[in-house]
C-alpha cells in the first residue's frame, strides 16, 4: 500500500500530470467566460430597467438564464475543482441526493413569500387585489392604514 | 481503465472498506460541507421569501453602483465583478496547490498555497471597503415627514422608491426602504466572509504545515486537499450569494 495511514482508500488515485493542469486551466476559462456572460446580462437588465415601459417577462427570463449558468458554474466547480467527478459513485450520491432537498425547499419558500404579499396586498382577502400599493403611497393619506 | 473496470467489480457494501473509497478526514470534510450548503440554503432562500413578500425591492444596480477611488462614479456591477474574479483566481490557485501537493512538489505546494492566501485577504479588504461604504455612505430620504440623512445598516435602509421631482442637494430624495435589505445583506455576506476568514486562516496554518516539513514526513498533502475543499466551497457559496445579491 501506498499510503498505509489510509486502509479506507481502496483504489488510490494516480496522481495527474500535465493534462490535470490542462484540464484546470480549461475550467478556469469556462467559469471565467460563464461569469462575463452573467455580467452582460446582468448590464442588459440594468440598461433594460432605465426605459419606463421594459417587458418584465423578459427580464425573468434574463434572470432565470443567469440561474442556470449559476448552477452550471457550481457543477463545474465541485465537479472538477473539488475533484468530486473524479470519486466513486457512491461517494457523488451521499453528497449530491441529500441536496435535492433544495428543490421543494426553494418552491416552498418563495411560494409562501408570494403568497403573503397578495395576503398583505388585500389584507388577507377582504380587499381587492391593488398591485405597488406601497411604491405609490402619494394616493395614500397621511397616517393612514399601514 | 484497469482500475475502473476493477472498482465496478467491486463488492463496496460487503465490508472491511470503506464504501466511499475515501479516508475519513476527507469524506468528513465532504458532510461538514454538504451541512454548510445547508445553512448557507437556508440564509439565502429566508431571503428569497423576504424578497418576494415584498412590492418593492431595492435595485442591486443603484446599491452597489461604487468602485474605490472612483468617487460617485456610476459603475453597477464592476466592483462585485473584481472580488468575483478575484475569488476565482484564488480558487485556480488552491487547486494548483492540490496538485503540486499530488506531487509531492513542495515548493510548489508553498507558491500556490502563498497565492491563495493572498486572493483570500484581497477579497477580505474589497467586502471590508464595500461594507463601509454602505453604512457611512449617507443619503437623502424623506422619513416622518422630514429629509434625514441616513447610510445603510441593518435598522435603516435609504434605497426605497424615489419620491417624485424631490431633489435634495441634487439627489433624488426617497422613501425608506425594506429593512430587512440590511439585515439581509450584511448577515449572509458577513457570513461567507466569516468563512473566508477562516479559510486564510486555516490556510496560513497549513502554509506553515508545509514549510516545516510535516506533510513531508508524513508521506502525503492529503490535509491540502481537505483545506483545498473548504477554500472551494467558499468560491462555490460565493457563487450564489453574488446571483442573489448582485445580479438577480
Amino acid at each position: 500500500m501506498e499510503h498505509p495511514a489510509h486502509p479506507e482508500v481502496t483504489f488510490h488515485h494516480a496522481p495527474g500530470g500535465d493534462e490535470t493542469v490542462k484540464r484546470i486551466i480549461k475550467t478556469t476559462v469556462i467559469l471565467s467566460v460563464i461569469t462575463l456572460i452573467e455580467l452582460a446580462l446582468g448590464f442588459w437588465i440594468y440598461f433594460m430597467h432605465k426605459s419606463p415601459d421594459y417587458s418584465h417577462g423578459f427580464v425573468l427570463f434574463l434572470k432565470g438564464v443567469i440561474v442556470i449558468l449559476s448552477l452550471a458554474k457550481a457543477f463545474y466547480i465541485v465537479g472538477v475543482f473539488m475533484h468530486l467527478g473524479d470519486e466513486i459513485r457512491n461517494l457523488i450520491m451521499t453528497i449530491v441526493v441529500p441536496l435535492l432537498l433544495f428543490v421543494w425547499f426553494i418552491a416552498a419558500f418563495l411560494w409562501d413569500g408570494d403568497s403573503w404579499k397578495n395576503l398583505r396586498n388585500t389584507h388577507g382577502k377582504t380587499k381587492p387585489a391593488t398591485e405597488q400599493q406601497q411604491v405609490e403611497p402619494a394616493a395614500k393619506k397621511p397616517g393612514g392604514v399601514e | 481503465m484497469a482500475t475502473a473496470q476493477a472498482q465496478m467489480e467491486t463488492k463496496w457494501w460487503s465490508g472491511g472498506k470503506s464504501p466511499f473509497n475515501v479516508e475519513y478526514g476527507k469524506l468528513m470534510m465532504w458532510y461538514f460541507l454538504m451541512s454548510d450548503a445547508f445553512t448557507f440554503g437556508a440564509f439565502l432562500i429566508s431571503y428569497g421569501t423576504i424578497r418576494f413578500s415584498q412590492n418593492y425591492w431595492p435595485d442591486p444596480n443603484k446599491v452597489f453602483n461604487a468602485f474605490p477611488f472612483a468617487g460617485h462614479a456610476n459603475l453597477p456591477l464592476a466592483f462585485v465583478s473584481l472580488m468575483t474574479f478575484i475569488l476565482i483566481v484564488s480558487s485556480v490557485t488552491m487547486v494548483l496547490a492540490v496538485h503540486a501537493g499530488h506531487h509531492m512538489d513542495k515548493k510548489g505546494v508553498v507558491k500556490w498555497l502563498a497565492w491563495t492566501i493572498v486572493g483570500g485577504i484581497a477579497f477580505l479588504a474589497c467586502q471590508a471597503w464595500e461594507w463601509t461604504h454602505l453604512i457611512t455612505g449617507h443619503h437623502a430620504v424623506l422619513m416622518d415627514g422630514k429629509i434625514q440623512e441616513i447610510g445603510t445598516t441593518v435598522s435603516m435602509n435609504p434605497w426605497g422608491a424615489e419620491v417624485p421631482g424631490m431633489l435634495h442637494n441634487g439627489e433624488h430624495v426617497t422613501k425608506p426602504g425594506p429593512v430587512a435589505f440590511g439585515g439581509y445583506f450584511f448577515g449572509i455576506t458577513g457570513f461567507h466572509g466569516f468563512h473566508v476568514l477562516s479559510g486564510v486562516v486555516i490556510n496560513i496554518v497549513m502554509l506553515v504545515m508545509v514549510m516545516n516539513d510535516v506533510f513531508e514526513r508524513r508521506g502525503h498533502y492529503l490535509m491540502i486537499e481537505k483545506a483545498g475543499l473548504y477554500w472551494h466551497f467558499v468560491d462555490l457559496v460565493w457563487v450564489f450569494v453574488f446571483l442573489c445579491f448582485y445580479l438577480i
